[in-house]
Parts: structure tokens; C-alpha cells; sequence
């Protein structure tokens, strides 16, 4: 499968200060990559120094074979999509105007959204369910829908990878099911979608594969049989886990509590 | 569409009302003989077009002006109580004019002090936001605004202190004040121009500038160059802010609350802000020059009462909370 999104010797960090080292990684059409680690393991550093956020300490990015920083930002947006973390806005957008955003890359310099975009803006709402929150201001929304509502902002950039920070960290049990199966179809239809979870569940359930990211460092990458092991899991988040199997087939993580 | 007919319409009624009222059908007389080019010098023609149209005009031009460049700052700087002055223009262009005021410059001279000076000052916050490497550009830029601020705010207090007491300072004071009541007519049509220059970008690049309210991070992943863009907002909205400053002295508040009455009424998003605010901040203005200029026998500088109008409609908003703009 094409690579579209790839990291040679990656060095991250904000400033001088290194966070991240020697990361080696790539991204291919039509995969759910997996990113775990815990919290502060420098996981939205990284994929802010994937898309070109943050300069590269060291090493490179390679974006459909041509480095990060032969591109322009517009070239950038056009072939990789990014769904930051919910946030709240300064300004009560309505969400079609925050969701027609994600066409900017595509207009030219002078111009602005057309009915067309506005169109697709509808339509990717409606794909996700949320279609009736269009016109609704984006800050008087649930942080679930407006998480959504960025997912939605990314599907319409039109770009053939998306790098997803934690998209399922404010939504309740069901739109977390919601929008990783759009996640599992956008891949199903050729998308790389590259995402952080803090949930092993969900790699086993939507990952081709899956990386675990511990104090910077990739500590291990593969298919999520061989990665998500309970010895690993139990090295990198220091808790016990039993790794076990459904009578459906599908792998589950349960951790052991401690009285 | 219908704040342009309610522009037109006030610039209408301002042109007949003052110390000399003019009926309706004076004015389109002398209208209908400056279309066809006589050259009467009656009374009439000479309030209309000498004194009363400058003044109008030169209300309009500059309400639009600083309403537009408040929009756009508000924008850029994704905090609505933000006003086209926080990078220190209008304090450099008083600094400007101050200076040409103590030097016993010529009128012209004065104003283009007041213009450069501003310019200059703007530039000087963004050469330092741009030694200085931080991770929030736009944070070190409003820092940078306010300590450069507070440079040339002394500098014009020095002078104040050094000036004529019986012969300059007036002037100082009164220049400061912001005030419309001197205006000719060149430096009407010598303003209009540089607006329009500096409200071209603004205007072209409307939807970059809205998607840029997101943050630099956001922008930027969305496919905006947001140091390229926020440099060219930067300077449109000053180059905007300075030629009116010149020709009007410092005229506060207009630029701060017109742009939260435009986002009331058709929402934050910058295509639709930009004409709402620049409408709203030219009918006001002319509102309050016509009410300063008629309303008692001494004339009332216009900055005092858009002070006066300005800051309990603010404290209003607040509030109100944040929902206008949250």
C-alpha cells in the first residue's frame, strides 16, 4: 500500500527541548494506525511535528514522498487533514461556517466558500449524524458534538490522510462507537487515518496497527495482537491487564483493579 | 444593503443641518450647479462644499475606517476587546503630531508627522515581536504593543511638559482629543485613498482572515500562512487607522464597540463582519460629529463623546456577560 505519511529518525520537541526521539514510522492508504501512550508520552507533539506544526528536531518528514518542508502550507492541507482536540471557540461560529473551513485549502487565495462547499460542509455533517446541528453556535454545543463537528471539518479538506488527536477523549460510549466506524469506513474507502487513543479497546477494534509511545521513544509498533500484549501494556501504563478474547472473535482488554 | 441606503441617507441629512441650514432644495440646486460646473461662489456653495461636505465625508471615512481596522484586529487577535490602537498606532501617530506641534511644524507637516510616526511605531512592535522567538506570536506582539505604547506615551508627555503653555499645549491637548471640526477638504480626499488601500486586502482575503480566528495552529493545519497573513492584516489595518488618525486626532471607542454590534448582528465570520462594521462605524460616527457640531454653541470634540457613548455601553456588554461573544 502507498505510504503517504512518513517519519525517518524523527527528533520532536518544543524549542530545544527534545520530547521525542528516533521515531520511525510510516502511515499507508487505506490503514487505522493507532498511536497509545500515556499522558505527557508527547503523542500531540508528535503529530503536530508530523504536520509541520512544530519544526523537526532531527531526522524528517515525508509527506507522499516529498519532505515536510518542501511544501507549503495549502500543499500540506491538501494531503493531510487534522482533527485537533475539542476545544471551545473564541467566536460563536455557526457549525456549517467552522465545518465549511476545512475547503479553505482548496480555494484560492481571494476566495470564498461557495454554495458547492456549503454543500459538502451539509453532507459531511449529515454523514456523521449531526446534520441538524448546522446552524447551531459551535460554543453552545456538547464537547462530543463539536468533536464531531471537526471530524466533519476534516472530511471535507478532501485530503487522503487525517491525523486525529484523541477524537474520541470527550464523547460518551455511543458517539465514540459513532466515529470510530466512520474511521474504520474512511479507511475501508483507501483514507490513512492516523489516530491517538488512550482506550487499547479501540486499536483492537479499528487498527491495522498500532504503535505504543512511552516517554518519546516508540517503544514498539506492529498488528495489535502482537503489540498490546499485557506484559507491554503493563511496562508502559505500570498496571496489570488481561488481554482476552469474545466468543465473537474480538480482542478486549480488561484491567485488574486493586483493593 | 439596507445599512448603505441608511448611510446615504444620513450623510443626506447631515450635509443640510449645522449653524447654516440648508433645505432640501438648496442642496440639490447647488448640487445641480456643481454637476454642471459653475462656479458660484454664493454662501451656500461655499458651507456645502467647503465646509459642510469635507466634514461629512471626513466623519464617514473615518468611522469606517477604525470600525474596519477594529474588526480585523478583533479578529487577528481573537479577543473582541481588542481595538485597532493595542500595536500603539494612534499613540504613535499623537507622538507624531505632538512633535510636529512642538517643532511649530505646518499644518500638513503635523499630520504627515502624526501619519509616519505611526507607522513607524506599529513597525517597531512587530521588528521586536519578530527578534523575539516565542511560541505565542501573538501574545509577544500585544506585549510588545503595550510596552511600546507606554515608551511613546511618555515621550508625548515630555512634550507636553517642554511645550508653550499658552501656545502649544492647547493645540496638544485639543489634538489629542481627536476632533473634526478643522478639517479641510484635501485632507479629506488625501485620507480616502489610503483607506481604500488598506481596506483592498481586508476585503480579498476576507476568508483567510476569518479561518485565521482559529489560531495560528488551526490556520495553519486548514492550509493558511499565518505569519504571511498576519503581517498583511498588520499593516492594512494600520495603514487605515494612521491616515485617519492623521487628519482626525485620536478618536477613541468607535474602533472598540462598533465591531461588537456588527458581530450581534450577522455573526463572527469575517465576510460578513467586515461591511456590517465598516457601515455601522461610518453612520455612527457621522451621528456623533453632527450631534457634537449642533448640539451646543461650543463645539464638543468628537472623542469626548464617543468616550461619553462608548464606555457605558461597553460596561453594558460586559454585563450582559459573555454571551455576545463567547
Amino acid at each position: 500500500m502507498r505510504v503517504r505519511l512518513a517519519a525517518h529518525g524523527l527528533g520532536f520537541g518544543y524549542g530545544a527541548t527534545p520530547i521525542g526521539r528516533n521515531i520511525d514510522m510510516d502511515l499507508r492508504a487505506g490503514e487505522v494506525f493507532c498511536l497509545l501512550g500515556p499522558n505527557g508520552s508527547g503523542k500531540t507533539t508528535l503529530f503536530k511535528t508530523l504536520l509541520g506544526l512544530l519544526p523537526a528536531q532531527a531526522g524528517k518528514v515525508v509527506v507522499d514522498g516529498t519532505p515536510l518542508t518542501e511544501l507549503s502550507r495549502q500543499e500540506i492541507a491538501r494531503r493531510i487533514a487534522y482533527v485537533p482536540q475539542a476545544h471551545t471557540a473564541h467566536f460563536p461560529f455557526r457549525v456549517i461556517d467552522m465545518v465549511v473551513m476545512g475547503r479553505t485549502a482548496h480555494l484560492s487565495l481571494f476566495a470564498a466558500p461557495t454554495s458547492i462547499d456549503r454543500q459538502r460542509a451539509r453532507e459531511a455533517l449529515a454523514l456523521l449524524g449531526i446534520a441538524q446541528l448546522a446552524d447551531r453556535e459551535y460554543t453552545r454545543i456538547s464537547g462530543g458534538q463539536r468533536q464531531l463537528a471537526l471530524v466533519a471539518r476534516a472530511l471535507v479538506q478532501d485530503a487522503p490522510a487525517i491525523v486525529m488527536d484523541e477524537p474520541t477523549a470527550n464523547l460518551d460510549f455511543g458517539n465514540q462507537v459513532i466515529v470510530l466506524s466512520e474511521v474504520k469506513r474512511l479507511a475501508a474507502r483507501g483514507l490513512a487515518v492516523l489516530l491517538s487513543t488512550h482506550d487499547p479497546d479501540h486499536a483492537f477494534s479499528i487498527a491495522s496497527r498500532v504503535a505504543l509511545l512511552d516517554q518519546g521513544k516508540l517503544v514498539d509498533q506492529g498488528v495489535p495482537q502482537t503489540v498490546l500484549t499485557s506484559d507491554k501494556l503493563k511496562s508502559v501504563y505500570g498496571i496489570d491487564v488481561i488481554v482476552g478474547r469474545l466468543a465473537n472473535g474480538q480482542t478486549v482488554c480488561a484491567p485488574t483493579y486493586r483493593s | 444593503m439596507s445599512l448603505t441606503v441608511l448611510l446615504l441617507l444620513l450623510m443626506l441629512g447631515a450635509a443640510l443641518v449645522g449653524a447654516y441650514p440648508i433645505t432640501f432644495g438648496e442642496f440639490f440646486a447647488a448640487l445641480g450647479r456643481w454637476f454642471a460646473g459653475e462656479t458660484t461662489q454664493d454662501k451656500i456653495n461655499t458651507v456645502l462644499f467647503d465646509i459642510r461636505l469635507p466634514r461629512v465625508f471626513a466623519a464617514v471615512v473615518v468611522g469606517a475606517a477604525v470600525a474596519a481596522a477594529g474588526a480585523a484586529y478583533q479578529t487577528l487577535f481573537r479577543n473582541p476587546l481588542v481595538s485597532p490602537d493595542i500595536l500603539g498606532v494612534s499613540t504613535g501617530a499623537g507622538l507624531g503630531a505632538v512633535l510636529g506641534i512642538f517643532l511649530s511644524l505646518p499644518v500638513a507637516a503635523i499630520q504627515l508627522s502624526a501619519f509616519v510616526v505611526g507607522l513607524a511605531t506599529v513597525g517597531t512592535v512587530y521588528a521586536i515581536a519578530a527578534l523575539v522567538h516565542g511560541r505565542e506570536p501573538v501574545l509577544v506582539l500585544v506585549l510588545a504593543g503595550v510596552v511600546v505604547g507606554a515608551l511613546a506615551g511618555a515621550a508625548i508627555s515630555l512634550l507636553k511638559i517642554l511645550a508653550d503653555p499658552y501656545d502649544q499645549l492647547p493645540a496638544i491637548v485639543f489634538w489629542l482629543l481627536g476632533s473634526l471640526s478643522a478639517i479641510r477638504k484635501g485632507e479629506v480626499w488625501a485620507a480616502i485613498p489610503l483607506v481604500l488601500i488598506g481596506l483592498l486586502p481586508l476585503v480579498v482575503l476576507r476568508w483567510r482572515i476569518n479561518v485565521l480566528s482559529l489560531g495560528d495552529e488551526e490556520a495553519k493545519a486548514l492550509g493558511v500562512e499565518t505569519g504571511r497573513l498576519r503581517l498583511i492584516v498588520i499593516a492594512a489595518a494600520t495603514l487605515i487607522t494612521a491616515s485617519v488618525v492623521a487628519i482626525s486626532g485620536v478618536i477613541g471607542w468607535v474602533g472598540l464597540v462598533i465591531p461588537h454590534i456588527a458581530r450581534m448582528a450577522v455573526g463572527p465570520s469575517f465576510d460578513r463582519l467586515l461591511p456590517t462594521a465598516t457601515l455601522l462605524g461610518a453612520s455612527y460616527l457621522l451621528i456623533v460629529d453632527t450631534l457634537a457640531r449642533t448640539m451646543a454653541r461650543i463645539e464638543v470634540p468628537i472623542g469626548i463623546l464617543t468616550a461619553i457613548i462608548g464606555a457605558p455601553f461597553f460596561l453594558w456588554l460586559l454585563a450582559r456577560g459573555r454571551e455576545g461573544w463567547s
